[in-house]
């Protein structure tokens, strides 16, 4: 988990590096000073020299200042790399999820995925910055601190150690409790939000059932399980003050007893015992800091472990080593097939299909909610790989393509489609980057999209808010139907594509496939009889399995399912939803 | 990226009584010891760094004159002194255990207050607010108030007196270099404040740039299987990449001026302590002041013990913006004016006795009765639910300006079936929500059962209409627990019931645990025709008097919609229903179909009279009929 983050430090491994360097140089200058003092005091102040004073009065401002520029050297350069870690995990992050298949996205919300390039990277930009800028910080204090002492006198400078010991082992209980405990916490703080999520999304549907009170009475409840158990880990945290202090003031009252003796012995000066109780001070920050990381450290590891689990997702479905990025033509095979989502519980959403389209068909799409339509067309464009058989376009399998290719000619207009921020040029480019505007109109003239486009104030430059929020339902089904035919594909996909279309354009739509273009092979899903009539062929589903692949004429005599849902549809059905 | 002008954003101070009043509110003791507590700590503290003085003038120095030196009462003094510091890790210990209870709690009062506030505001307000927005005032904002309760204030309390303490014996010890040390102190605060103002403007730029790719994050990844049908991923990332660096460079500008404030300020610091010492050490070699060493020695410490407490509150100022920030988004959403409810009528389930008595009772009846307390004469009369629901030339605007319902009239007899046909954003979803009163109407009135609608108290209103509504939300928890949600205190038995009425039974049954699957993430393990069986089948568990189905079986196949529409037609038996829905099919048995049109009802009748009308209706029943 560390190892892939470290990885990210790519360019900015000379920040990182100089910022422990220069804090080390800081350091060894704030050591350094408090020796300095004891001259002051000894030799100036005792002395009764104030040229002395004067003299390493300078010398300690002289180091003050060099001590000033290491410190805002380090503080740049820590600053410097760790935004620029941040950066590199959130490039990666976001490139690694472009490789993501469709089964790799399902796994994670959208909102979870945010969340982890955002906060999660900011928690780790802290996190990394504080450890590379005061980590390497309480340890070199520590240590020098110590040096000095011993150089001072040797004698006195054992109370340190026992000291530190003792601290350390206090500070390793406490953290090795907390850890587990705040872990705890976080997990649940994710669960309370989430269902506060809920409530911001269903506020409807709590205010029409009047459940205010109840989802009230239940966020108490989660919230106080919260605070409890923050109370647990925090109050463990709430040790490390005092056992430092404990320790700080065991070391000042044996330091007074036995530097007293040394002092009087001759083998110290008044002066150095005063700058020993100046490293104590020092040490006792030093130690602060230490807890302080870990404390960082303990909040940061589930942030660590959210961001390594995006990183190190595998997608799992890959280019094959010579991909073939011809698509011959149109036409479509499905070999005994079998698809199960999770694979491996047998639980198969299709069922032995077995289906062949001819290259310009069009083929209408019919079946019950769940019966797998949607999940038959993702498989043409290998959105998921078929579990079991084999799904083949152009007469070859579709694991043989290099995967943009195959999706550059067969196209989809999936169920819920979106539209970007930005014009609709911008919008139907995504079909083909270069495309110019004339290719634009062609398409949305085919989608009957064009009709609207004109009536726009600012026609083709015309902004969609993101999510395309300001144009209708149907607007929106057309603008992606046009967005799909700018790829000229070989295979066409609408996933009830039109279900917002009122029934005239929807039919003025398909007459434009028919002319325009014949050779494209059309996979039409709906709901609606109409929509799918009259299609070459139409493909009966129920419960995965095909229950029906004839005209809709023969069909009428023979799947009770399909006649069941004509009788239904033509005799008093329809849509009533027209969209302007 | 525009060059954005300095924004200096200064502490907000009703804001930090506010929350001052909040923990005071709770925990007015517990703060008061935590107080106390700190100032005890800060008293043994300063024992600690004057004893230097103590010791050296009033032992060693006398220690070091004698020819057999006694150590005896250094011993006795050094007891006295480890009682009162070992007084002073007992305080510091409780001050930090009881902080924690403070801190904690007082953000669980804080989270429950914000979200009780919250499903009390209007529907308007997450119309108006993006969820993403909402829900970063309870992740962000509330986090940044957990470090400023937990941490901020108790070390500015601590600095505090730790800043008195040691002020107050430098004051004792010596005037002139307590002088010095303040005009030190004086610079300090002042670069601090400069500093903290440059890293703040980059922290805002920084907070500007973090909201552009959380943005376009959100944005790219919620259509993600677009990009990946349309082999988007590389012009996806090549935005991402120009949005992310910008963010590193503001980023980084706001840590370097964040990070470069701790050397400083230390470094002033020992500035301070060498001009201290030099004056200090010539003020004691010509008797000045009659400063001693051991004083000069002492004062010196008490100098660095003074700069210290200003360096620490130096570093929690960017946190304290960034929490007041933080707190002032939170009470922007507490002081958001919740749902008004001005009603009195209650609704109750009442008995009937042979001559039509009604009498109120707990147990669940089918009779349903409006209370009218009559304030004046303390009485009570009730009035029997029927369903009956008049429009009169209701008006009605989103905004205040643009006009979205025109002049509705609308008479549902009891027990009707009302159905609203038209285009998308003609304003069928809209009326129904002015019935249930998610929003208010602009002019006009609508009736009740002769009620006006204004004095039925909104639950009561609310729980006479069951709604299915356009977009299916389902929460955290079993099948059962979703379908339950309809009435609390329904019966295993109950819900199944409603299930099979709903049709939702037989999916149900072939779902991994039956009733007892975990729903998790608004359903997402359903499909969308499964989930609107659910919120239908949650409807009938309500068994309301009234109800409005919104699209309801819009996403379920015509022929599951079949199935489902049989038990709707047992459900909405006798009970006035408002259906707003795009199939002919549940709109022909209507009772009265309204025709609606930008905003306005062009045609009103039963199919036939419509049929016959040949008017809009028409144009759109045949139109669909003869469309191929």
């Amino acid at each position: 988990m560390i190892k892939t983050l470290l990885g990210e430090i790519r360019e900015y491994k000379h920040d990182t590096l100089m910022t422990p360097v220069y804090t080390a140089l800081e350091v060894v200058m704030e050591v350094l000073i408090p020796y300095v003092t004891a001259w002051i005091i000894d030799r100036g102040i005792n002395a009764g020299n104030l040229e002395a004073v004067v003299l390493y009065g300078g010398l300690m401002l002289i180091m003050a200042f060099l001590s000033l520029y290491f410190g805002t050297q380090a503080g740049k350069y820590a600053a410097s790399a760790a935004t620029g870690f941040a950066k590199n995990v959130r490039d990666d992050m976001y490139k690694k999820i472009q490789t993501y298949s469709f089964s790799n996205i399902d796994k994670y919300s959208t909102a979870g995925l945010v969340t982890r390039m955002t906060t999660d990277v900011t928690n780790l930009q802290n996190a990394f910055q504080m450890i590379i800028r005061i980590a390497v910080r309480p340890p070199l204090m520590l240590v020098s601190s110590v040096v000095m002492c011993f150089v001072i006198s040797p004698d006195l400078s054992t109370i340190f150690l026992v000291a530190v010991a003792v601290l350390g082992v206090a500070l390793a209980l406490i953290m090795t409790h907390a850890m587990p405990a705040f872990s705890q916490v976080f997990s649940r703080y994710d669960d309370l939000n989430a269902s506060v999520q809920e409530n911001i999304s269903g506020i409807r549907v709590v205010k029409a059932f009047v459940r205010e009170d109840y989802e009230n009475e239940k966020f108490k409840k989660a919230a106080g399980n919260l605070k409890n158990l923050f109370v647990k880990a925090e109050s463990l945290v709430a040790l490390n003050n005092p056992s430092m202090m404990l320790v700080v003031y065991g070391c000042i009252i044996s330091l007074s007893w036995f530097g007293a003796q040394h002092v009087v012995a001759g083998s110290i000066t008044t002066g150095n015992l005063t700058s020993m109780f100046s490293y104590v001070m020092s040490i006792l920050v030093s130690l602060m800091m230490l807890s302080m990381v870990f404390v960082m450290i303990t909040i940061s590891s589930a942030a660590i472990k959210r961001v390594t689990e995006v990183l190190n997702e595998e997608p799992d479905m890959k280019n094959p080593e010579n991909p073939v990025t011809e698509v011959e033509d149109g036409s479509i095979d499905f070999d005994h097939v079998n698809f199960s989502y999770r694979s491996g519980d047998g639980d198969y959403v299709l069922k032995d299909i077995n289906l062949h389209i001819d290259s310009g068909q069009t083929i209408g799409i019919l079946g019950p909610t769940g019966s797998g339509k949607s999940t038959l067309v993702a498989l043409i464009s290998r959105l998921y790989d078929a579990t079991e058989g084999s799904v083949k376009v152009g007469g070859r399998d579709v694991r043989e393509y290099d995967m943009q290719a195959l999706r550059d000619q067969v196209s989809v207009v999936l169920q819920n489609n979106v539209l970007f921020s930005g014009s609709i040029l911008d919008n139907l480019r995504w079909g083909k980057e270069d495309a110019t505007e004339e290719e634009c109109i062609e398409a949305c003239r085919l989608a009957c999209a064009d009709e609207f486009i004109e009536q726009m104030p600012d026609k083709y430059n015309t902004h969609i808010e993101q999510g395309g929020t300001n144009v209708s339902g149907g607007q929106r089904q057309r603008l992606c139907i046009a967005r799909a035919l700018m790829k000229k594909p070989k295979v066409l996909i609408l996933d009830d594509s039109t279900s917002a279309v009122d029934t005239a354009t929807d039919a003025k739509i398909r007459q434009a496939f028919r002319e325009k273009i014949p050779g494209t092979t059309k996979l039409i899903i709906s709901q609606r009889i109409s929509s799918i009539e009259d299609a070459d062929k139409i493909i009966v589903l129920y419960r995965g399995a095909v229950s029906g692949f004839d005209t809709s004429e023969k069909l009428l005599e023979t799947n009770d399912l399909y006649r069941q849902v004509y009788e239904t549809q033509v005799n008093g059905g329809g849509d009533f939803d027209r969209q302007d | 990226m525009s060059e954005q002008k300095p924004q200096k954003r200064k502490m907000n101070f009703s804001v930090l009584k506010r929350i001052l009043g909040y923990i005071f509110r709770y925990y007015k003791w517990h703060f008061l010891l935590v107080i106390a507590c700190i100032l005890i700590t800060a008293l043994c503290t300063i024992q600690s760094t004057l004893f230097t003085r103590t010791l050296i003038d009033e032992y060693i120095t006398p220690l070091l004159s004698a020819s057999s030196p006694d150590f005896a009462p250094l011993a006795a003094r050094l007891m006295k002194l480890a009682a009162i510091l070992l007084l002073g890790v007992v305080t510091s210990y409780s001050y930090n255990r009881i902080m924690v209870t403070v801190s904690q709690g007082t953000m669980e009062h804080l989270r429950c207050d914000l979200f009780t506030h919250m499903e009390s505001l209007p529907i308007k307000y997450f119309d108006t607010h993006s969820h993403g927005d909402i829900m970063s005032v309870y992740t962000n904002d509330i986090d940044t108030l957990r470090q400023l309760i937990g941490q901020s204030i108790p070390q500015i309390v601590n600095s505090a007196a730790t800043i008195c303490t040691t002020f107050v014996s430098m004051v004792i010890m010596n005037i002139p270099l307590t002088i010095i040390s303040l005009c030190m102190i004086g610079v300090m605060l002042k670069t601090s404040g400069n500093l903290g103002a440059k890293s703040r403007e980059y922290f805002i730029r920084q907070q500007k740039d973090l909201g552009s790719v959380n943005g376009y994050i959100e944005e790219m990844l919620s259509g993600q299987k677009v990009v990946k049908v349309f082999n988007h991923e590389a012009k996806a990332i090549e935005e991402f990449e120009q949005r992310n660096h910008a963010l590193r460079e503001s980023a980084s500008n706001a840590n370097k001026y964040a990070n470069i404030m701790m050397p400083v300020m230390g470094n002033l610091g020992n500035i301070s302590y060498v001009l201290c010492a030099v004056i200090g050490a010539w003020l004691a070699l010509s008797g000045g002041f009659g400063l001693t060493l051991g004083t000069l020695v002492s004062f010196l410490s008490l100098n660095k013990s003074f700069s210290m407490p200003v360096t620490q509150i130096s570093q929690q100022i960017a946190s304290i913006i960034g929490a007041m920030a933080g707190a002032e988004r939170v009470f922007e959403v507490m002081d958001e004016e919740s749902e008004y409810d001005e009603g009195y009528v209650e609704l109750v389930n009442v008995k009937e006795d042979e001559e039509g008595n009604l009498t109120e009772t707990t147990e669940k009846t089918d009779l349903w009765a409006w209370r009218h307390p009559h304030q004046a004469e303390g009485t009570v009369t009730y009035q029997k639910l029927q369903g009956k629901l008049n429009f009169y030339d209701v008006d009605f605007s989103y905004d205040g300006k643009k006009m979205v319902l025109h002049d509705i009239d609308i008479d549902a007899e009891p027990g009707q079936k009302i159905a609203f046909v038209g285009s998308t954003g003609a304003g069928k979803t809209t009326i129904t929500n002015l019935i249930n009163r998610f929003y208010d109407i602009a002019d006009g009135k609508i009736r009740y059962d002769d009620i006006n609608i204004n004095k039925i108290r909104k639950p009561a209103l609310r729980k006479s209409l069951g709604m299915v509504l356009q977009d299916t939300h389902l929460f955290t928890g079993t099948v059962m627990d979703n379908i339950r949600y309809g009435r609390l205190d329904a019966t295993d038995e109950e819900c199944m019931e409603a299930a099979m009425l709903a049709r939702a039974d037989s999916f149900i049954r072939r779902l991994p645990e039956g009733y007892n699957t975990m729903l998790k993430g608004d359903g997402g393990n359903l499909s969308q025709g499964q989930r609107q069986l659910l919120a239908i089948a949650r409807c009938a568990v309500a068994d309301p008097p009234a109800m409005i189905l919104d699209e309801a079986t819009s996403s379920i196949d015509s022929r599951t919609e079949r199935i489902v529409q049989a038990g709707m037609d047992a459900l909405m038996k006798g009970r006035t229903t408002f259906v707003i829905a795009h199939r002919l099919s549940t709109v022909r048995n209507s009772d009265c179909i309204m025709v609606l049109e930008q905003g306005r009802i062009i045609e009103r009748g039963s199919h036939d009279e419509l049929i016959a009308k040949k008017g809009r209706y028409y144009q759109l029943y045949t139109g669909n009929a003869i469309a191929e």
